[in-house]
């Protein structure tokens, strides 16, 4: 059969006179704009006060100011490297190849969190520590972990509102009452994760502190059985009290003068959760007398500089999971994921400052920067 | 009065096919790079597979369009249609090939692991490099916007020529008849 182009038709001017002309330029109007709308919905262009990547930076930068170069979050750190070397008791938990006995190179990074990279190091500071485990089957797997019992918010939208509730106020230079007394009043999970956070026991640095996962994730073996997980980096330094501090590094300077006269290391224990465990919620703990297993021992034998390490052109992006381990609910973890491949973007398309901790503050015959 | 040329059954699979995928593509692309919302790593694990097959698609429909040439424009349209129209297909296709590329390039030069579906991964087609890791997701905007924007531009004309012009351009792709031309 024949279709015929409309011979009436063919020759018809653009110009909108002809009534069914005019009602057929208004219908694809109405196609385009319809598109154009979802599309700009999806965007997030129409809705001012959706929670995005680039509200979560802004909030940080809030309360810690714009530093370009840096990360957004822990900026201030410095790169370590060594290896981990698994024992083989997690092979029955999950596939991923990290836990078959034997050792995988590491680059990791410690930091202090916030987003200020010159602040000065104090006790209470919450730090940080940031692995990235390279096994040659390029099954890698990220973490970023930290010296506190439980994260301080529930959603990315409670921690990015209590960013701002918590931001300074630029007269004082400290957090207004305000705006903090309501904000916890209306957030008890917040306040009562803070105040844990609060009492945490103190070690006296890096080198002897506990990093914890907080988020949960999930382990898969290989009959498919997927079970929920927390894990920890517990240190075989014997924790000590935290003592004076000389200098703003003093944290940093001890972690690099403890690298130079021996290596360190951490046993990487899992957490075995029941499905009652709560696993879409980071600011509760899971009862204590859950079964843990030794996965293995972390041993970090040199440190570097942010300026020339290893650690500075990589994301410690949590969700950079090898096959074996997979996330839990929590909603943070994608939050992170995302928020930190923006700051990635943002800090690798900047001129970088030399870094509090400088290669010489890292060399073995460094002193304090 | 001739009779209308369409285009062949493969390349008005493939262009339907293609358009689907490259707009959801487009849609999930713009959401995810803003969100910060339990879908992100869902939708991004859905994005990279997807537009790594638009990109071996893209190269099997230029291949096809090179041995099956597309029917001609009408000789009624105007010189400047005509370049208008070449312009934005030279665009399309340059886009459908070059998005995937840079998302591929960008995820090395970022060190991020590229994982095609599950354990399976591809290798890094450009070295580790945090600047050029920068550029390129810039790039990736821009060029998913332009996509866009020549997307609706292209679906604008095509209505145009559907329901004003009537010139046999649009029953040329949009048409679920087998055969490639219509017997007089």
């Amino acid at each position: 059969m024949v279709e015929p182009p409309d011979e009436r038709r063919t020759r018809t001017s653009l110009l909108p006179t002809d009534p069914t002309v005019m009602k057929h330029l208004g219908f694809i109007g109405i196609v385009l704009a319809l598109l154009c709308s979802t599309f700009a919905w999806s965007a997030g262009w129409l809705s001012p006060h959706r929670l995005t990547q680039t509200s979560m930076l802004d909030a940080l930068r809030a309360v810690d100011g714009l530093h370009p170069g840096f990360r957004r979050n822990h900026a201030k750190g410095m790169c370590v490297t060594g290896w981990f070397e698994s024992n083989g008791n997690a092979a029955d938990l999950s596939t991923a190849s990290v836990f078959r006995p034997g050792r995988v190179p590491v680059v990791g990074r410690f930091a202090l969190a916030g987003g200020m990279p010159f602040q000065a190091d104090a006790p209470a500071k919450v730090r940080s520590m940031a692995l990235r485990l390279m096994p040659p089957d390029g099954q890698e797997w990220r973490m970023g972990i930290n010296n506190i019992p439980v994260f301080v918010a529930r959603t990315p939208q409670e921690f990015h509102d209590l960013l701002l509730a918590t931001r300074p106020n630029p007269v004082t230079g400290k957090p207004d009452p305000a705006r903090v007394q309501p904000f916890m009043a209306a957030h008890p999970d917040v306040a009562r994760a803070i105040g844990l956070v609060g009492k945490r026991p103190l070690t006296s640095g890096f080198a002897d502190d506990t990093y914890l996962s907080l988020d949960t994730f999930r382990f898969v073996n290989t009959n498919g059985t997927s079970i929920p997980v927390r894990w920890a980096m517990v240190p075989v330094t014997p924790p000590s009290a935290p003592s004076p501090g000389n200098g703003p590094n003093y944290l940093f300077e001890n972690l690099i003068t403890a690298l130079h006269q021996a290596p360190l290391q951490w046993h990487l224990i899992i957490t075995k959760g029941e499905a009652t465990d709560p696993t879409a919620d980071p600011t509760l703990n899971w009862p204590a007398d859950r079964p843990q297993v030794d996965a293995g021992t972390l041993t970090l034998t040199s440190a570097e500089s942010e300026d020339n390490g290893a650690c500075t052109g990589i994301t410690y992006d949590p969700m950079v999971l090898p096959t074996g381990i997979t996330a839990s609910d929590d909603p943070i973890l994608p939050a992170r994921s995302a928020a930190y491949m923006s700051s990635f973007v943002r800090r690798s398309g900047e001129t970088k400052p030399p870094s509090a901790i400088s290669p010489a503050t890292a060399s073995p015959n460094g002193g304090p920067s | 009065m001739s009779a209308i040329v369409r285009f062949s059954v493969f390349a008005r699979m493939l262009h339907w096919l293609m358009a689907a995928m490259i707009l959801t593509m487009l849609f999930i692309g713009v959401f995810m790079a803003a969100t910060e919302g339990t879908a992100y790593n869902t939708l991004l694990a859905f994005h990279r597979p997807t537009g790594l097959i638009i990109l071996a698609l893209a190269i099997i429909r230029l291949g096809n369009r090179f041995f099956v040439p597309p029917p001609p424009l009408p000789a009624s349209l105007p010189r400047i249609q005509r370049m208008a129209a070449l312009g934005s297909h030279i665009l399309l296709y340059g886009l459908m090939i070059a998005m995937p590329l840079v998302g591929w390039g960008m995820l090395s030069a970022g060190a991020y692991p590229i994982v095609f579906w599950g354990s399976i991964h591809l290798p890094p087609i450009l070295p580790h490099n945090p600047a050029l890791f920068a550029l390129l997701r810039h790039a990736h905007t821009w060029f998913g916007l332009t996509f866009f924007a020549v997307i609706v531009i292209h679906l604008g004309a095509a209505l145009l020529h559907a329901l004003i012009l009537r010139d046999g351009v649009f029953p040329a792709m949009a048409s679920w008849r087998t055969g490639q031309r219509d017997e007089d």
